[in-house]
């Protein structure tokens, strides 16, 4: 539905953000760009809507599409409604308004994401996570096929994240989008995406199945941060998570002796890491009673009471 | 998913009745006082023509009535009164219609037509054409000429492609508006105390007392011409108002738009400055009145802006012939009411962005 053939940009000359970078998107197909902050991610989606022209290679899209921006500027005064209204704006000759037909069609969109309610409350009013919706419902009123957001849930909590993932989601497979999106969480990725494309330094790149491309190796390389990837075993269900090992972990008793140590020699071993996050997920779900670890290192970051007083109860004397 | 929207759609449709059945009263309020703005306007004045009177005068156009009325009073309402009103009210409309309009594309409700420099350019075209000709059909030439040279100007400094566009376009207005000011400064300073000096300060403050038919039969077709346009885009100024960036997202192309609204504005601007001088604080503080009443959508907006602009200048034109034996300059009044009006809005904008 959309290919990108032999991309490549720069903003000083041949200084490549990007370069012979080709992919293509298939309807109900969930891509994700990953890569560090300056890497290039905004403005492939730019060149992908048509609004930056490319210094090499083309674009091909073979339907409309719908761009979704981070909702970070709250300064519009309209309506919902009106928000979604103007994603008719392309069907609108320059001397027309919006009719009925375009108000139903943006209503009907607003219900979609699950915004009936608010679409008569001021855009500027509503928390982050309505308006990332509101921008959305705003590209699918512009019937569009292929769907491109920018960091969609970059700036909404935990709980508004899942919603607005579980849609876009839920929005590709329902309509048969084809939806590509930027995000700095290689979790969203895994969560959601078929395909990733990593946007390493020196326009490096690295493009295929999400599962396989976002491995613990590739993201370290792209971010400069050695990272594990582990799977949260939930219910029924495993959830895959990238754990950075930012050094801000804690590291059991010697405190004192750790300080002023560079984390990544206390780097701590993928099966512990698992368990720790495992336990502290199901622990939170009520669904397992949290017990101290045997590794005697580990034990006072997991223990319920090591929360409370962690310095006196994991001193090692 | 479609088939359980549209009930949805319908119920709410129900509800949201609210604003946009009070909003044909409101139309109906701003015409009522339109009109009434008007007689008041034509009624008081050094020389007092009983309201009777007035309306018969005018009704006489449509009807056949017996004259009951002087002929004096007949000149005073048709030659001095009627044309110096109807300018007042298509100026006010016209300004408060581009301040709206610039706001919105602007994204900055403290723009007004004097931001973008065509005022300070129609004002520089005028007093060059006083200062040379004398005060007579080539001011409104000149205030064209420099209002259109000042546009130019100002979209020659700014570029499209620049990181901030509405930035650049509003410094490049700032650009001009100085530079057309230090050489109206000029033009007054070397002009002649006696003949021109009195006609150039009078003009630049803003007056309709010089108002004829003919001036504002040209007025007139100018506004029409530009308020059609501007009327008719006022969903694209929607659209232009969210930023250029989203604008091309939602499949609209800014620049050329942004053109044409910003001709319009010109056309409308100096042929209101070319008939009345120029009248500030108009085009600032009734689009943000308006907002404050009926919120930000373009498509209520200008239309209750330019009805409220009208109002407004009729009656401060009124004020401004009346409150003294001597007449006032109508700029003078305007900024009197504006500037505090101005001051509680910025306090209240600022006050409610931090809340």
């Amino acid at each position: 539905m959309i290919r990108i053939e032999n991309a490549g940009h720069w903003f000083r000359p041949e200084h490549w953000l990007f370069r012979n970078l080709s992919f293509s998107l298939a309807p109900s197909e969930v891509m994700a760009i990953l890569g560090p902050n300056g890497a290039g991610k905004t403005t492939l989606l730019r060149a992908v809507c048509g609004t930056l022209a490319l210094k090499q290679g083309a674009v091909h899209a073979e339907a409309q599409i719908g761009y979704v921006p981070q909702a970070l500027h709250s300064d519009h005064a309209y309506t919902a409604l009106d928000m979604v209204l103007l994603g008719r704006s392309r069907y609108l000759g320059r001397f027309n308004s919006p009719g009925r037909r375009d108000k139903v069609r943006a209503q009907e969109c607003l219900h979609e994401v699950g915004l009936s309610d608010i679409a008569g409350q001021r855009y500027d009013r509503l928390s982050g996570g309505q308006r990332q919706l509101v921008l959305l419902a705003r590209a699918l009123a512009s019937d569009c096929r292929i769907l491109v957001l920018d960091e969609p849930a970059s700036a909404l909590d935990l709980a508004n994240q899942g919603i607005v993932l579980r849609l876009i989601r839920h929005l590709a497979r329902a309509r048969d989008l084809a939806v590509l999106l930027t995000t700095h969480h290689p979790d969203h990725a895994l969560g959601i995406a078929d395909k990733a494309l990593l946007m390493l330094r020196d326009a490096a790149h690295v493009y295929g199945a999400a599962q396989d491309v976002l491995t613990e190796d590739n993201l370290a390389r792209m971010y400069g941060v050695p990272v594990r990837r582990v799977e949260v075993c939930a219910g029924d269900e495993t959830i895959a998570a990238i754990v950075p090992l930012h050094g801000l972990g804690r590291y059991g008793g010697d405190s004192g002796k750790s300080a002023g140590r560079a984390p990544a020699r206390r780097l701590i071993g993928t099966d512990t890491l698992r368990h720790r996050k495992r336990s502290a997920l199901l622990a939170v779900r009520g669904q397992m009673k949290i017990r101290p670890s045997t590794h005697p290192a580990n034990a006072p970051s997991l223990s319920p009471t090591a929360e409370i007083r962690p310095e006196i109860s994991s001193s090692p004397a | 998913m479609t088939q359980d929207a549209i009930p949805q759609a319908q119920a709410f449709e129900r509800t949201r009745t609210g604003p946009d059945t009070w909003l044909p009263v409101l139309y109906i309020a701003l015409g009522v006082a339109l009109i009434s703005a008007l007689l008041w306007s034509m009624v008081s004045g050094r020389y007092q023509v009983p309201f009777g009177h007035v309306v018969a005068i005018l009704a006489a156009h449509v009807v056949d009535l017996t004259p009951s009325w002087t002929p004096t009073e007949l000149i005073v309402v048709e030659v001095v009164r009627l044309p110096r009103v109807l300018t007042a009210a298509i100026a006010g409309a016209g300004l408060s219609l581009c301040g709206a309009v610039l706001q919105g594309l602007f994204r900055n409700p403290l723009v007004g037509p004097q931001t973008i420099g065509v005022s300070s350019g129609a004002a520089l075209g005028g007093v060059t054409a006083i200062l040379f000709f004398g005060f007579d059909n080539f001011v409104q030439i000149g205030a064209f000429v420099g209002a259109a040279a000042a546009l130019l100007a100002v979209l020659a400094i700014h570029r499209s492609d620049s990181l901030s566009p509405i930035l650049t376009l509003v410094l490049a207005g700032v650009v001009v508006s100085a530079f057309c000011g230090a050489l109206v400064g000029l033009a007054t300073y070397v002009a002649d105390p006696e003949t021109k000096l009195p006609d150039i300060v009078f003009w630049l403050l803003g007056s309709f007392a010089s108002a004829t038919w003919p001036k504002l039969s040209l007025l007139s077709v100018c506004t029409a011409v530009a308020g059609v346009v501007l009327l008719g885009m006022r969903w694209r100024i929607n659209v232009l108002s969210l930023g250029d960036e989203d604008a091309r997202s939602l499949g609209v192309n800014p620049a050329r738009d942004r053109v044409i609204l910003l001709t319009a504005t010109c056309l409308a601007i100096s042929a209101q400055v070319a008939v009345s001088g120029t009248i500030g604080w108009v085009g600032l503080v009734i689009p943000n009145l308006a907002r404050l009443m009926v919120g930000a959508d373009h498509r209520r907006l200008l239309p209750v802006s330019t009805l409220m602009g009208a109002v407004f200048l009729v009656v401060a034109d009124t004020l401004a012939r009346d409150l003294t034996a001597a007449e006032i300059p109508v700029g003078i009044v305007t900024a009197i009411v504006g500037t505090p009006v101005f001051a509680y809005l910025l306090r209240r904008n600022t006050s409610s962005k931090t809340s």
